[in-house]
């Protein structure tokens, strides 16, 4: 279980998080959804330590971790894997070497092993024969799959997706989805999504929440939010400029 | 009240040596990090191996060109102020011992500086523009053990081989321009190499080269890491990185050239 308390950050003389107040259950999928530039990226790398708060908690699995240096981060990190939204794969290594990396690093597995687990991941995200190309020869959703191919390796816990279907086109984003769907039930794994793709919050969600001005201002099941009444919650659903929201 | 000119001016200085103030503090952090990552040894060779490669055969051909001029020019200079003053028999010694002390590590490193700092610092600041470095750390894996270390360790051990490369071709590039065109000859120009060869001479230059090599790894490596925003950052960093290993090369070679001349090396 990931606790969310009074989390608050300012950003270039920007209150980017005004008070978070947000607990994720185990095993759910939960949606945090928000205009672009909300913060929905920033609530990200809090939960994953790759930024301090300048004030509030965050406890994973009832450990506090905004206090903790980099290096006794390394455990809380390894329950964890992250699709960044460029994917952000090291460009100088292979595709192979690239999912292979944490295992390399964190465990002492054998060679073979490790690339019998490599081509498995590959698998489960639906690519085959891709271990030896470099990330610049994928495309978009390719390297956006080879990224959550290296998310799973380690067998996370809690898996953290930024925007995994923007850019890619709505084939394409399907298959993400559905992907993020049954890597839940595959591994069992809790996500936490941030997007602002309407359609893919529906497909993947059991909970969606919504940030808005530095706080989650609405949260509820994904059938609860298409029938909402909350103002906020109904202009962004509707993709409407006209509203409570300010443009 | 719009600010007076004074007080703009003031609160600029003041900015620039609190930033200034911010860098060194950062630097040495980085110092730091690299030489606790090194504590329990090198844990991937083959990351060395590489950046040993790029850093040091990738810099041959440069280094090449630059040396073999350097002692070109060293002999044209030398000879026409030795002129009616100073035999020539002394021209390959001069040579030798500006080469060896001075010019080799100085030029190398600056050379050096410009091609590996900036290609360190534009790997690292694209690294960093494109979440490369945040991936790492949410993978657990130090970005300092895994991409500072190998550069800054293959930076300070090649650069003092690249020197040696160096002043060996400066050497010779010296000698072809005395036998050719000045018209010393051979044996004199070897005589003069021998009479007046140090070994402390060697030592120091390769000393530079050696603190020359860690500047220009932790220079890349800093402004690579402090990179923000998307190209314009990373040509930014490029900069910076370049700027300071020269000019941070330069400051320390003359502090450097007091502490072995003055204190170890004295006669």
């Amino acid at each position: 279980m990931i606790h969310i308390q009074g989390l608050r950050k300012r950003l270039g003389g920007k209150q980017v998080l005004d008070g978070v107040e947000l607990t994720i259950h185990p095993g759910e999928s939960i949606v945090v959804m928000g205009r672009s530039g909300s913060g929905k990226s920033v609530l990200l790398k809090h939960i994953i330590g790759l930024m301090k708060p300048d004030a509030g908690t965050i406890e994973v699995d009832g450990e506090e971790i905004t206090g903790l240096k980099e290096r006794e981060l390394v455990d809380v990190r390894r329950k964890f894997g992250m699709l960044f939204q460029s994917a952000a794969l090291f460009d100088s290594m292979t595709v192979g070497d690239n999912v292979a990396l944490g295992l390399r690093e964190h465990t002492s597995l054998p060679d073979d092993e490790i690339r019998r687990r490599v081509t498995e991941r590959l698998e489960w995200v639906g690519l085959e024969d891709v271990e030896s190309k470099k990330p610049a020869d994928l495309s978009g959703g390719m390297r956006k799959r080879v990224g959550l191919a290296r998310a799973i390796v380690m067998d996370p816990k809690y898996i953290l997706y930024d925007e995994p279907t923007t850019g890619l086109d709505p084939i394409m984003a399907d298959v993400i989805d559905r992907l993020v769907r049954s890597l839940q039930r595959r591994m069992g794994v809790t996500s936490v999504i941030v997007t602002h793709d309407i359609a893919s919050a529906y497909k993947i969600a059991d909970r969606i929440a919504m940030l808005y001005e530095g706080r989650i201002v609405f949260v509820g099941s994904a059938e609860a939010t298409r029938m909402t009444t909350d103002p906020l919650v109904r202009q962004f659903i509707e993709g409407s400029s006209v509203g409570p929201i300010k443009v | 009240m719009a600010d007076s000119i004074a007080i703009r001016g003031v609160r600029r200085v003041g900015r620039w040596t609190l930033a200034g103030v911010a860098d060194v503090g950062a630097v040495s952090i980085l110092i730091l990090g690299v030489l606790r990552a090194l504590v329990p040894g090198l844990r991937s060779w083959r990351l060395l191996v590489q950046q040993m490669y790029a850093i040091g055969v990738g810099s041959l051909g440069l280094v090449f060109v630059v040396s073999v001029f350097t002692g070109a020019v060293a002999a044209v200079q030398a000879a026409y102020q030795f002129s009616n003053v100073v035999p020539l028999k002394y021209l390959g010694a001069v040579i030798l011992r500006s080469v060896i002390i001075e010019l080799g590590p100085v030029l190398t490193a600056l050379v050096v500086g410009g091609r590996v700092g900036a290609s360190i610092a534009a790997e690292l600041g694209t690294m960093k523009v494109t979440e490369q470095i945040d991936a790492l750390r949410a993978m657990g894996i130090s970005p300092v053990r895994f991409l500072v270390v190998p550069r800054v360790v293959a930076s300070t051990i090649m650069l003092p081989v690249v020197t040696i490369f160096a002043n060996f071709l400066a050497i010779l590039g010296g000698a072809a321009v005395a036998i050719y065109s000045i018209g010393v000859a051979p044996h004199t120009y070897v005589v003069g190499l021998k009479q007046f060869f140090y070994v402390k001479d060697l030592a120091s230059g390769l000393m530079k080269a050696f603190v020359f090599g860690g500047i220009i790894g932790i220079m890349g490596s800093y402004f690579g890491f402090a990179t923000e925003g998307g190209a314009e950052g990373v040509g930014n960093a490029t900069r910076r990185a370049v700027v300071a290993s020269c000019v941070l090369v330069l400051v320390s070679d003359y502090f450097l050239a007091h502490i072995l001349f003055r204190l170890i090396f004295r006669e």
